[in-house]
């Protein structure tokens, strides 16, 4: 496997004692140029933290049946300003400059349209680690399947607190590099408290799945949340407490402060080193 | 590409249609999509199951459902005998009716206490939220923004019997939109809630549950026309949006090569013109709200907005079973324009009396272009055609104000006033 699998990302934090911090943007918002302006902030290369150690990067598309109010908002405005799916590569680009592996989270229609074969190929030429998606289950994944092992892409597929053992099993044993796991049952979004259905999924996976690394997402808000997260997951995910900030800068005219996500960033780094 | 497949054995195991169908959802909802195989598997093999189903149907929605000729209609199509299959007598007025009742009997069995729904014109929610009273349970519909503002009436139908209305505003505000919030709502609830989906859509394995409920139609059609013609109908109609009264109206035809199959989707300016919701004749192929089926989409697959006149056709996507009917040759699909429907709406009302749902229309104006394109083809033939006369028209009684300029008061006064 290669150095900059995602996958090698969180066994790093582990060996420092500590989950690593999966942070999740989607490109073209505020704008293209803005989006990539905000993952350098999270990949902590303009110096205000350490930065997450893993980045996720989101497509913006039309009918994101996973995702709550946030990263529709954001997806909607990012649609209307033009994001292309190609636009996907250049974030990619830009997170691997900044020094950070980046993994990307789509629909699986966009990928679709685009061909399997040649997305993963042009995913791969970008520095980018390999895909998360959350409308593809392995039962549908015969051609991504074999294009992730063509050019040597990390899938992961998520598993949720309804899955069953044999469902956990077989979603394991497709992936590549690491699981997601769905904290709660429901979209994402920040939530004031997490579930305690995330440490018994989490026990679940490990029993089924040795060795496998969990990352633990859906409605982790601050780092509190992300150090109790961390306590019992191998890496902790956030993506809508990361872009409420951009939000509410898009919404005061002033698309292009990144004040309020480096704040929400330094918490976040902080929580998961507790 | 006309391979040989038996439909009685489609959808396969795993939900797909050919290249079609499956299931393209997230994993949370996997379990539920299981339960409810399995418990439809179960009750489809249970008589109980099925004698009670009918009971309903005869004593509560009405079935089975009058096959009316309509000859002064038909006198605008050429030289066929035109029948409708009236599912617009069905209690609520529409076939939505069928497909509910069998769907709220499975979440009673799977022991859930609540279903949601989504719904265009808003006929699958006032189905649904009937059968959620008949059979207490709690219930929520999702519909578009766009369309609780045209179709207020059933809003308010809801309403009354018991439902929460949920105007959704994201995205094009329609039913695309109000699926995606009725997922986003299962994805959570899926404990205690079973997601009601009204068309022969979403992931497996819904497409084939929606088409075993609403194959009554068909059967029905077999019946009556053996009993009154001694022959099965030449050619079967209707309108398509995701596609449940024309799978019904399908169904028990499929295997018999003699019935025509004609679907017609809503045209909406005209395919050409790129305002339509038309995903057969104007679409791609694409994976859409769980399924792999002919979508309308943008270069990068996107989504793109419907258009159409009808609030129950305006759908980008088509249910996975009618992109593998259309793929194989074995349905004809074609587009009728907005125009083309209203015009069939107001021949239906002043030839026959009945007035028709916007969405039926379509149907009826691909009656009309089919009888007067066989009149040309076989002029010696008199065709039997059955159209599926899907809803009834009061909903949209205020769109036919709106489109046709009535003036909103009287024609004349008598005068007399002081």
């Amino acid at each position: 496997m290669s150095v900059t699998s995602s996958a090698a990302a969180i066994s790093a934090a582990r060996a420092s004692g500590r989950a690593a911090l999966i942070g999740y943007l989607p490109v073209g918002f505020p704008s293209v140029a803005g989006s990539l302006a905000a993952l350098s902030t999270l990949c902590g290369a303009d110096g205000s933290s350490e930065g997450v150690d893993l980045v996720e990067i989101g497509m913006p598309y039309s009918d994101p049946v996973m995702d709550g109010p946030v990263i529709q908002r954001a997806g909607t405005r990012a649609l209307a300003r033009g994001v292309r799916t190609t636009d996907v590569f250049a974030a990619v680009e830009a997170v691997r400059a900044a020094g950070k592996p980046a993994v990307v989270m789509t629909y699986w229609n966009l990928v679709d349209r685009y061909g399997v074969d040649a997305f993963a190929r042009d995913l791969a030429n970008a520095g980018g680690s390999g895909l998360i998606t959350p409308d593809l289950i392995p039962d549908e994944a015969g051609e991504w399947l074999a294009a992730s092992d063509a050019y040597g892409l990390d899938r992961v597929f998520l598993v949720s607190p309804s899955s069953t053992d044999e469902r956990i099993s077989m979603t394991a044993q497709a992936a590549r590099g690491w699981l997601y796991a769905t904290a709660v049952m429901g979209v994402t979004g920040t939530r004031s408290a997490s579930s305690d259905a995330a440490p018994k999924l989490v026990e679940r996976i490990r029993s089924l799945a040795p060795g496998l690394p969990i990352g633990v997402g859906l409605g982790v808000s601050n780092g509190d949340q992300a150090a109790e997260i961390g306590r019992f997951a191998d890496a902790v995910i956030v993506g809508s407490a990361l872009i409420k900030p951009l939000l509410v800068a898009d919404d005061a005219g002033t698309p292009e402060d990144l004040s309020g996500l480096r704040t929400v960033v330094a918490d976040l780094v902080q929580g998961v080193r507790r | 590409m006309n391979r040989r497949v038996n439909q009685a054995s489609l959808p396969d195991p795993s939900g797909h249609f050919d290249i079609f169908g499956g299931r393209y959802v997230p994993e949370a909802l996997v379990a539920a999509l299981d339960q409810l195989d399995a418990e439809f598997t179960r009750a489809n093999a249970d008589p109980d199951f099925w004698a009670e189903l009918n009971r309903l149907r005869r004593e509560y929605s009405g079935r089975p459902t009058p096959l009316t000729e309509v000859p002064r209609f038909a006198a605008h199509c050429g030289r066929a005998r035109v029948l409708l299959k009236r599912e617009d007598l069905n209690h609520t007025g529409s076939h939505k009716i069928n497909n509910v009742l069998g769907q709220a009997l499975l979440t009673k069995r799977m022991g859930k206490t609540r279903v949601i729904a989504e719904t265009g014109a808003g006929q699958h929610g006032v189905a649904t939220a009937t059968a959620a009273a008949l059979m207490g349970l709690e219930c929520r519909v999702y519909m578009g923004k766009v369309d609780t503002d045209r179709q207020a009436l059933n809003v308010a139908r809801m309403q009354l019997l018991g439902a929460e209305v949920v105007a959704v505003e994201s995205g094009s505000q329609t039913l695309k939109d109000a699926m995606n919030e009725a997922m986003r709502d299962w994805v959570a609830t899926v404990d205690d809630t079973h997601y009601l989906i009204g068309t022969v859509a979403g992931a497996h394995p819904f497409p084939k549950i929606v088409r075993e409920f609403q194959r009554v139609i068909s059967t029905e059609i077999a019946e009556q026309m053996t009993e009154r013609f001694g022959q099965l109908p030449d050619a079967v109609c209707a309108c398509v949006g995701g596609g449940s009264n024309a799978l019904g109206t399908f169904a028990d035809f499929i295997d018999t090569p003699q019935v025509a199959l004609y679907g017609f989707e809503a045209g909406g300016d005209g395919v050409e013109t790129g305002r339509h919701a038309a995903s057969i004749q104007g679409g791609s192929v694409g994976v859409l709200h769980g399924m792999r089926t002919y979508v309308l989409q943008d270069a990068d697959g996107q989504t793109m907005d419907s258009h159409s006149i009808s609030a129950g056709l305006d759908y980008p996507g088509v249910g996975p079973e009618h992109a593998w009917l259309a793929a194989t040759g074995r349905a004809d699909y074609e587009a009728v324009t907005d125009t083309e429907a209203m015009a069939a709406f107001q021949l239906l009302c002043r030839t026959e009396g009945i007035m028709p749902a916007i969405e039926s229309a379509h149907a009826l104006a691909g009656v009309m272009r089919l009888g007067q394109r066989l009149a040309v083809e076989q002029p010696d033939a008199t065709p039997l055609i059955v159209a599926c006369l899907s809803g009834r028209g009061d909903k949209d009684v205020a769109t036919a104000i709106s489109y046709f300029g009535l003036p909103g008061h009287p024609d004349l006064y008598t005068g007399g006033q002081a």
